[in-house]
């Protein structure tokens, strides 16, 4: 049954109110709430362990797939595997996410594999919301290992959003994408830690074929005695482009590091990374404050840009 | 109306105290177009950050319609209906040229128009600037003339430009002139314009001439610009007699 709590989750996670459109697979306290596939969208069971396989036919397009995951109990732990099998020439949003209520003491703890095999000339848009809150006063850690890896056909296209603003107290999240020639993936993460809180993101992004293309966007902010490590890399072997870009914001006690790499194993490849880290400007929060904005109301609105 | 009351403003470093504004006292009235013109150094930018709370004077009083604001906050001041252009503007990742003039309105909603015709008085197209970030692919003209844009959409009483010429080319300086003069004629705000541009100079009710930290001289276009333009190279004693060499 899907509580009030619950669907506060869905909403957060995966902006769903009420029943989804289109295919759907709730997880809820290592359990399926809910399932639904369509013509083109088939989810099963995964036979040898816990998760689920989602098989998207050949030219499906326009079509959107949820798969959220929430926690509500205290305690729960579990790992997950989802394979998604996307055909050719398809066009299709996946909605994935976890949100977890903590309602005790005990830490809740989700961790999944989601691994992508993405047929040729396909375009998917991928979209990952993690949240976490607690019981007023409850001091279970909420914790999310996520680990994404993708195998993108030729000619294919992902785009693939990542969200973490406030509530997991600790995440290990791993990404792989090998690129086949002609693809191309834009990964964004978003992160924002707080508290004592602490956030890895290990990402490595493979061009092998010839004109693949490999973008990472990386914003986060650290605050309060949060620490955050970033470790992005990104390989040419291919007359290929990547692009990799970090910047953080760090505010109170906070620790960052960011340790971009790229490695070029042909000569026609062109790999690109930045990295910046550093507080909010103060000639950023005077200029709002001059627009009428509270130093408190400038100091957000720069955050929420950042992180946008 | 605005008016400082003996203002100064004193640092101090290793080599003791430097007097950066002394003993300032000077009345803007309504609707008014003061230029505070005259040498890099003099004092006219902490003069004008003094108005908007960005310095805090050591000494004097500010009044603002009658209301002592020496010890409001920028944000009060600004609510109050002063707003200031930085001479080299911040730039913000993330936030757009639509996001800075919505917060600068004070509105929760703005139409393309009406951005269209704050981003048109400094010379740029809606079409082409609204969802851009205003961040460092744009050239430091165009953060400039963005700068200017929120100042228009805020619509103040009391509006500050600190040198809104620089880095900016000739087509949307033009414009910019032209703007400055709208306002003016229009008595829609009092404005006071740090500028070394003779034709920003020529649009003044009053020049004010800062030096070595206070206003020198004072009085309309045409008693001011022969003093500023006799005080040039060719007034300076060892030039002149190089050149006459």
């Amino acid at each position: 049954m899907i509580t009030d709590i619950d669907a506060k989750l869905l909403e957060k996670i995966a902006d769903l109110t009420g029943k989804p459109v289109g295919a759907f697979n709730i997880r809820k306290d290592s359990g399926c709430e809910a399932r639904q596939s369509t013509e083109h969208i088939q989810i099963t069971n995964k036979e040898d362990k816990p998760g689920i396989v989602i098989r998207i036919a050949d030219g499906t397009k326009g079509e959107v797939c949820h798969i959220p995951v929430i926690i509500s109990k205290t305690g729960v732990t579990e790992m997950v595997y989802n394979d998604f099998y996307v055909g050719d020439d398809c066009d299709v949003e996946i909605v994935a996410g976890c949100g977890i209520h903590n309602s005790g003491c005990n830490e809740s703890r989700h961790d999944g594999v989601h691994t992508f095999y993405v047929g040729k000339n396909s375009h998917v848009k991928y979209a990952e919301k993690h949240y976490g809150e607690n019981d007023g006063g409850q001091t279970g850690k909420n914790v999310m290992n996520p680990q994404t890896v993708v195998y993108l056909g030729e000619n294919s296209t992902m785009q693939m959003d990542t969200v973490q603003i406030r509530g997991i107290d600790s995440t290990r999240r791993s990404t792989k994408v090998v690129c086949e020639a002609g693809s191309e993936v834009v990964i964004t993460e978003r992160l924002l830690t707080h508290g004592a809180q602490q956030a890895e993101s290990d990402m490595e992004i493979v061009l092998n074929g010839p004109d693949a293309k490999g973008r990472v966007i990386s914003r986060s902010v650290a605050q309060d005695e949060s620490s955050q490590l970033f470790y992005p890399r990104m390989v040419g072997n291919a007359a290929c482009f990547g692009h990799v870009q970090c910047d953080s914001i760090i505010m109170g006690q906070a620790q960052i590091r960011s340790i971009p790499e790229i490695a070029a194993n042909h000569p026609d490849a062109q790999l690109i990374h930045e990295a910046a880290i550093g507080k909010i400007a103060g000639d950023q929060l005077l200029k709002l404050e001059t627009l009428g904005l509270t130093p408190e109301e400038a100091e957000e609105t720069i955050l929420k840009g950042f992180l946008a | 109306m605005l008016e400082l009351q003996h203002i100064s403003y004193h640092v101090s470093g290793p080599e003791g105290q430097t007097d950066i504004l002394k003993d300032v006292s000077l009345t803007v009235p309504d609707h008014k177009l003061v230029v505070f013109t005259g040498p890099n150094g003099g004092g006219k930018t902490t003069l004008a950050k003094v108005i908007m709370g960005l310095v805090q004077p050591t000494e004097g009083r500010i009044l603002f319609n009658g209301q002592d604001i020496t010890g409001l906050s920028v944000t009060e001041r600004a609510r109050l209906g002063i707003s200031y252009g930085f001479q080299q503007p911040p730039r913000f990742k993330g936030l757009t040229v639509h996001d800075l003039l919505l917060l600068a309105a004070g509105e929760q909603k703005l139409s393309k128009d009406r951005c269209c015709q704050f981003l048109t008085k400094v010379g740029l197209c809606a079409n082409d600037y609204l969802d851009r970030e205003v961040d460092v692919s744009l050239s430091g003209g165009e953060v400039k003339r963005i700068e200017i844009a929120t100042i228009l959409a805020r619509n103040s009483q009391l509006m500050i430009f600190d040198e809104p010429e620089a880095g900016i080319d000739l087509w949307s300086f033009a414009r910019l002139t032209e703007t400055f003069e709208q306002i003016h004629r229009q008595h829609s705000a009092t404005m006071i314009i740090i500028s070394h541009q003779e034709r920003i100079i020529q649009l003044a009710d009053e020049v004010i001439v800062v030096a070595g930290g206070a206003p020198v001289h004072r009085g309309s276009v045409e008693e001011i610009m022969p003093l500023i333009l006799g005080n040039t190279a060719g007034s300076c004693p060892m030039l002149g007699k190089e050149e006459n060499r």
